[in-house]
């Protein structure tokens, strides 16, 4: 604003003044409309924050933090622990990445540096499309067609072959937790893909060219000098693709079986916190299970939150960082 | 300048892709449109047979005893709770309000949400697969006095199962080689406690694999109070709930999502509602009831389930494991709930006559929609609790 004004001629300034005149008074309201307007985003926030912790009294007294690694989530002897829902959740997002973010990286590499042009956009937009498909349209395509394949052939192959792993060792359901990392996988794939395309066209042409100035092929320009330079980009992406799988509820919920205990087992059904919240409230009988139940609402939205921050962070960290995209 | 290139190359391809969605989206909303038009056309071909006394020829079937609402009575009632009879009170909705231009908008929001409703009192009436616990009662009396928990109709439930060469209802369980299924202390379809009551049966050597409901349901509730009856360890371990710990394998979400794995999985036992079951062909089980005759689930079983037995005056009974000799032994009622003392006369009118008309009338409609009917001896407990709501302690029903 100030560099502005300093650079106008003299009509501008003029016209400006007679404008500030008239504009005092939209400038006053128009700045206490958009603080109220920004606060109210906060205040939402805060009143969902506020609200859960007030529903979540009862199990909170009755549970304290034991809450947190009770292992029973028993509605008939009113005795709930979050700690498999953590780990389900956790761990299930965990999954989706290691299966995703290989992919995606991949993906976005080819797209930003070696696609020719006619495919490029086309392959874009689908995985954008990708993105867009709601999470229940997914959740029964996981049903038909997904699970019956990872029974037949991954888990029967794996669990035949493999079963000396602890990973791998359990009867053939489909169902599970392998089932909810790949659903997952599929979810966060088209988000991590877009971001980090995005983040990797915004590396300065510079860089590439002086890479390929010394002589380096097109390999060596993508490691030497692209993922380099947008790394905490990367990242980022990689963490906003994890937010996604952290929080997702209704395609989990159709394919991870609602197991409620933690092994190391990849083919025992699960439970995650939204998957538990999207299965149990509607029918959650009496104050003390719904109480429990927005607890586990409470804990999803402390985890994402940490998530948030972790991300934000990066994000300043590449903005501090000379010369990048963040604008 | 690439990059402009390309983004001007996407956007045009964005608009070529929104016409032809458009262009899709006008398709199909104008063949919606013919088919609407003519299905109406054959609505009204058909008309004098759904046409209420104003068509002039009034229904065969809903003729008889029922009144409508007197004057005053209000128009419109709001009612939620239980999903599973959903199918049904639509149905009712629907023939009472062309009966006597009554609207009720009920939502299936699952029984533990109707029964948070009625206590809030932001609905007429509730629904629930479930009887009130005493914390809930406690709430609901506190709110609004004594509530009532009048049957409406009898659910049944079915032990489908995934065994290639046995067929339909060829399997036979008692009901502690079930409850030990489920406890998973039977893991083997060939285990010799099956054997015994499956003479001649071709049983595999393949595992059990155990499917439950992953989400609270009623469904859910009606089974785990049969297990909880049959099997001291169940009850003692397990117990009975909308929801419940349960020993083994693998959650599916709603009947289909049971009936889903059911079908997927070689070996696999499940349950769900007779109406799903029936409707999607799927092998069931019979089960052994009370008085040791092994039973296939149907409508007849359900109803007798509520036959002959000793009813309690407040209804509030789980019919699991009836004595009644011809009983299918995994069913139980599902009730409305609604305040004995209505604070709204006009709505509380309202409300008595459509649930007198339910228990009645309304009970043809429940075997076309695989629902059991109540029995009798039900519709006389019924009609005693409708008879007691009442306004300032004036009963609403006036005696048809």
């Amino acid at each position: 604003m100030q560099v502005g004004r300093g650079n106008s001629t003299t009509a501008v300034t003029l016209a400006r003044r007679r404008l500030w005149r008239i504009g005092n008074w939209g400038d006053a309201l128009s700045r206490i409309a958009f603080a109220g307007l920004g606060l109210s985003l906060l205040a939402v926030a805060l009143l969902i924050l506020y609200e859960l912790v007030l529903e979540s009294r009862h199990a909170i007294s009755a549970f304290g933090w034991g809450f947190l690694t009770g292992t029973r989530w028993d509605p008939v002897d009113r005795v709930f622990g979050a700690a498999p829902a953590i780990y389900g959740t956790l761990a299930s997002s965990f999954i989706a990445l290691i299966l995703a973010v290989p992919v995606s990286l991949g993906a976005a590499i080819f797209l930003s540096e070696m696609a020719p042009p006619w495919l490029r956009s086309p392959l874009s937009f689908l995985v954008e499309m990708l993105a867009a498909l709601p999470s229940v349209v997914l959740g029964l395509w996981g049903i038909y067609v997904l699970i019956p394949w990872v029974r037949d052939p991954v888990e029967m192959w794996l669990g035949g072959h493999l079963s000396f792993i602890p990973l791998f060792d359990g009867p053939p359901f489909g169902v599970g937790m392998l089932a909810a990392g790949l659903v997952l996988a599929i979810m966060v794939l088209p988000i991590i893909t877009a971001i980090a395309r995005d983040v990797m066209q915004a590396v300065p042409t510079s860089q590439r060219e002086a890479m390929v100035a010394l002589g380096a092929t097109r390999w060596e320009v993508i490691i030497g000098a692209v993922l380099p330079y947008c790394r905490s980009g990367l990242m980022g992406a990689v963490i906003l693709g994890l937010g996604r799988a952290l929080g997702e509820t209704m395609a989990v919920t159709m394919v991870i079986g609602k197991g409620y205990n933690i092994t190391a087992s990849l083919f025992q059904p699960a439970s995650t916190a939204a998957s538990t919240l999207a299965s149990e409230f509607n029918e959650a009988t009496y104050n003390l299970y719904i109480s429990a139940l927005v607890e586990l609402a409470l804990i999803l939205m402390g985890i994402t939150l940490l998530v948030n921050i972790l991300a934000r962070l990066l994000v300043w960290r590449v903005a501090r960082s000379p010369g990048v995209i963040a604008e | 300048m690439t990059h402009s290139a390309r983004e001007a190359a996407a956007e045009r391809r964005f608009r070529k892709a929104l016409l032809l969605l458009a262009g899709a989206l006008a398709a199909v909303l104008a063949a919606f449109l013919l088919a609407a038009c003519g299905g109406g056309e054959n609505k009204g071909g058909e008309s004098p047979v759904a046409t209420p006394p104003t068509g002039g020829q009034p229904s065969p079937t809903i003729q008889g005893a029922t009144s409508c609402p007197p004057p005053g009575a209000a128009t419109t009632l709001t009612g939620a709770g239980a999903t599973f009879p959903f199918p049904l009170y639509s149905k009712w909705i629907d023939e009472f309000d062309k009966l006597c231009k009554l609207q009720i908008n009920y939502q299936s929001i699952g029984s533990g949400g109707g029964i948070r409703q009625i206590t809030a009192k932001t609905v007429d009436f509730g629904a629930s697969d479930g009887i009130m616990n005493d914390e809930q009662t406690a709430g609901a009396e506190a709110a609004g006095g004594p509530i009532l928990h009048i049957p409406m109709t009898v659910g049944a439930v079915a032990v489908v199962l995934n065994l290639p060469g046995v067929e339909n209802g060829q399997l036979k369980l008692t009901p502690d080689v079930l409850a030990d299924i489920y406890l998973k202390k039977i893991t083997k379809w060939n285990d010799p406690r099956i054997a015994a009551d499956n003479p001649g049966v071709d049983l595999p050597s393949t595992d059990i694999a155990v499917v439950h409901r992953s989400d609270g349901s009623g469904t859910t509730f009606i089974f785990t109070n049969y297990l909880s009856k049959v099997s001291q360890e169940w009850n003692d371990s397990v117990g009975f709930a909308t929801s419940v710990a349960w020993p083994g394998d693998i959650g599916g979400e709603g009947n289909e999502g049971v009936a889903n794995q059911a079908r997927q999985i070689p070996g696999a036992i499940g349950y769900v509602e007779l109406a799903y079951a029936v409707q999607n062909n799927l092998p069931w089980a019979a089960v052994r009831n009370k008085s040791g005759t092994f039973e296939e689930p149907s409508l007849d079983g359900a109803t007798a389930a509520a036959t002959g037995i000793p009813l309690p005056d407040d209804m509030k009974v789980l019919l699991t494991d009836s004595s009644n000799p011809d009983a299918y032994p995994i069913v139980g009622f599902t009730w409305v709930l609604a305040y004995v003392n209505q604070s709204d006369k006009a709505k509380g009118q309202a409300l008595v006559y459509y649930l007198w008309w339910a228990i009645h009338d309304g009970q043809q409609f429940t075997t076309d929609l695989l629902y059991a009917p109540l029995s009798p001896d039900a519709v006389k407990k019924a009609e005693a609790e409708i008879k007691s709501i009442s306004y300032q302690g004036q009963p609403l029903l006036q005696a048809p």
